[in-house]
């Protein structure tokens, strides 16, 4: 049985509390931080083999590294938030009941990297999130962990929290330091990526909630401890997030390389009434589904992307045979149509047909030559968008397509849905 | 913070756009056109300029929307775990109005949205800043009531 190491706190009365905190470890892994060289701390984290989890997966070591080291050179570092890819909640969750354990992990980081600002960007819908966060950080500048010449240690660092105001895509981190910058939320070219110039021009370090949270943990416990959890390449714990067709919704905490079936049957209880089941979505509703000869799948980066998905932000969402392919399709591109920021065409007008035209089959109106007209307009889309969402959207409607074509057919040539029969 | 690439402006001034907006929004209660002339004057910024940014964001309204306003929460996760259709049918019923309006005495507008990040805790809604997870109609029936909506 795993033990918790994210959310160890999480299920304590008032976790959320500093004093909480404190009491059970909490801002420990500062005060050790704070007595390392701060490249040090750069070789733990790379040592560490810690990887990105707000779906990309990068090394965090490598990002920390791409960070300017003079000192001259005002620094900034971004904690994103704004979680919206459909299916996960685990940033929320830890946000709301550990937030001290983010902002411990946001301090060492910035110190590591020698940001003097940190800008907590976070989902416009997340109100107890940023009251919870607010108070935090409030209390933390109280003790001294944030603010001038921390804990004595000559090092110096503001954290503000500024609200998102409903956009999908300020998740992108571009897109996101425009929104801080006060403008529209539309992704930037890149390069010049964001540790080379980023919020207003300086160089800029952009991490997920998630990934920040498991920073103190390797700091007190050293890289060996979090390298041996997990598997060589998807090192650590992960936070799984399991809807749909199963019997305990909820978050679960697991070393990357766990099961999908063992998330599914062991931990979520399987899915109601003995049903079958037809597709999961392994990552968020950006991934590419998988289908139920590939649950002995290991949930971890490469393994999902040998079984032809991702783990995106390890948001599980579980289809049972009753579930309509067609309508989880539409529903999807309904999403990203609705999220598109616009700014390039193959993204904004392509899901807007792709969606019409799932629309049109699931109501009956389904035409001979949609199938292919659903190819063309993927190929239009993939790789010729300004940022990963052309690729987001195109993922799911691509492998739905390759697994239930028959499916797809059927509603067409009959007008209506084989599994509502 | 110092100014980086995009000069042409007072970078902290612009910054706090968002914010502004949220601040107008409260107390004009949408983004009217004097809302708008009011943010537009305190950042520095054409108004619009102000309406261009106002109009990326979901969560800034630039027409005038319920005293409550409703979202329900019809994403995948929560569709297949069912309750959410029936969430918002009975509502729709209840208020009658569709996903879209608002009542005719301006009390409550009807929206469905995609991912509250409630997945794990389905049906969800939300009715202004409170979060409402693991809903059944009895509990909607007193949220409503609670409301002035019953």
């Amino acid at each position: 049985m795993f033990e918790p190491i994210l959310l160890k706190r999480a299920s304590l009365p008032r976790s959320d509390a500093i004093d909480v905190y404190l009491a059970n470890g909490g801002y420990e892994a500062l005060r050790t931080a704070l007595e390392r060289a701060p490249e040090e701390l750069v070789d733990t984290v790379k040592r560490s083999r810690l990887r990105g989890r707000g779906g990309a997966g990068f090394p965090a070591g490598l990002k920390w590294g791409f960070m300017p080291k003079d000192a001259d050179i005002q620094k900034v570092l971004c904690v994103n938030t704004d979680e919206g890819e459909p299916g996960t909640f685990k940033d929320r969750e830890l946000i709301e009941k550990d937030p001290h354990q983010v902002i411990e992990g946001a301090i060492i980081t910035a110190y590591a990297v020698g940001a003097s600002h940190a800008f907590v960007y976070i989902r416009g819908e997340f109100f107890l999130g940023v009251k919870r966060w607010t108070k935090a950080i409030a209390d933390a500048y109280a003790h001294g962990f944030l603010g001038h010449n921390v804990l004595g240690s000559g090092f110096d660092l503001d954290m503000t929290v500024h609200r998102g105001a409903g956009a999908y895509i300020c998740g992108e981190e571009t897109a996101m330091l425009e929104s801080l910058e006060g403008r529209r939320g539309e992704p930037r070219i890149k390069p010049p990526y964001p540790a080379q110039r980023g919020y207003w021009g300086l160089p800029t370090l952009v991490h997920n909630v998630e990934t920040l949270a498991n920073v103190p943990h390797i700091v007190l416990n050293g890289p060996e401890w979090y390298a041996a959890i997990g598997t060589e390449k998807s090192t650590g714990p992960k936070i799984f997030c399991v809807s749909g067709h199963v019997y305990r919704r909820g978050s679960y905490e697991l070393p990357l390389g766990t099961r999908l079936s063992e998330i599914i049957f062991e931990h979520a209880g399987g899915v109601p009434g003995g049903r079958k089941i037809k597709a999961v979505i392994p990552g968020g509703a950006s991934t590419p589904l998988l289908t139920p000869d590939r649950l002995d799948t290991p949930m971890d980066f490469e393994s999902l992307v040998e079984a032809g998905s991702a783990l995106g932000t390890g948001a599980v969402i579980v289809m049972d045979e009753t579930t309509c392919m067609v309508d989880v399709a539409r529903r999807t591109a309904r999403f990203f149509a609705h999220e598109s920021c616009g700014k390039c065409t193959p993204c904004r007008i392509g899901s807007l047909r792709i969606a019409e035209i799932l629309e049109g089959i699931e109501a009956g109106r389904g035409r001979e030559g949609d199938i292919e007209r659903l190819h063309a307009l993927c190929d239009g889309i993939a790789g010729h968008t300004f940022c990963p969402m052309g690729d987001a959207l195109v993922a799911p409607i691509r492998s739905s397509l390759a697994h239930f074509e028959e499916e797809y057919r059927y509603h067409i040539r009959t007008g209506h849905c084989a599994t509502a029969a | 913070m110092t100014p980086g690439l995009h000069a042409e402006q007072d970078p902290a001034k612009r910054a706090m756009l968002l914010t502004a907006l949220y601040v107008a929004q409260e107390q004009y209660g949408h983004l009217s056109p004097e809302a708008i002339k009011r943010v537009a004057e305190r950042i520095g910024m054409t108004e619009g300029e102000v309406v261009e940014t106002a109009t990326f964001y979901s969560m800034y309204h630039m027409q005038p929307v319920g005293r409550h306003l409703i979202q329900v929460c019809e994403g995948l996760s929560c569709h297949l775990a069912g309750g959410a259709e029936e969430l918002l049918t009975y509502l729709q019923g209840k208020l009658r109005i569709k996903p879209g309006e608002t009542t005719a005495d301006g009390e409550f507008t009807l929206v469905s949205v995609q991912c509250l990040a409630s997945s794990g805790s389905s049906p969800a809604m939300r009715i202004n800043d409170t979060l409402y997870e693991n809903l059944t109609t009895k509990r909607v029936i007193m949220i409503l009531q609670e409301r002035g909506g019953g």
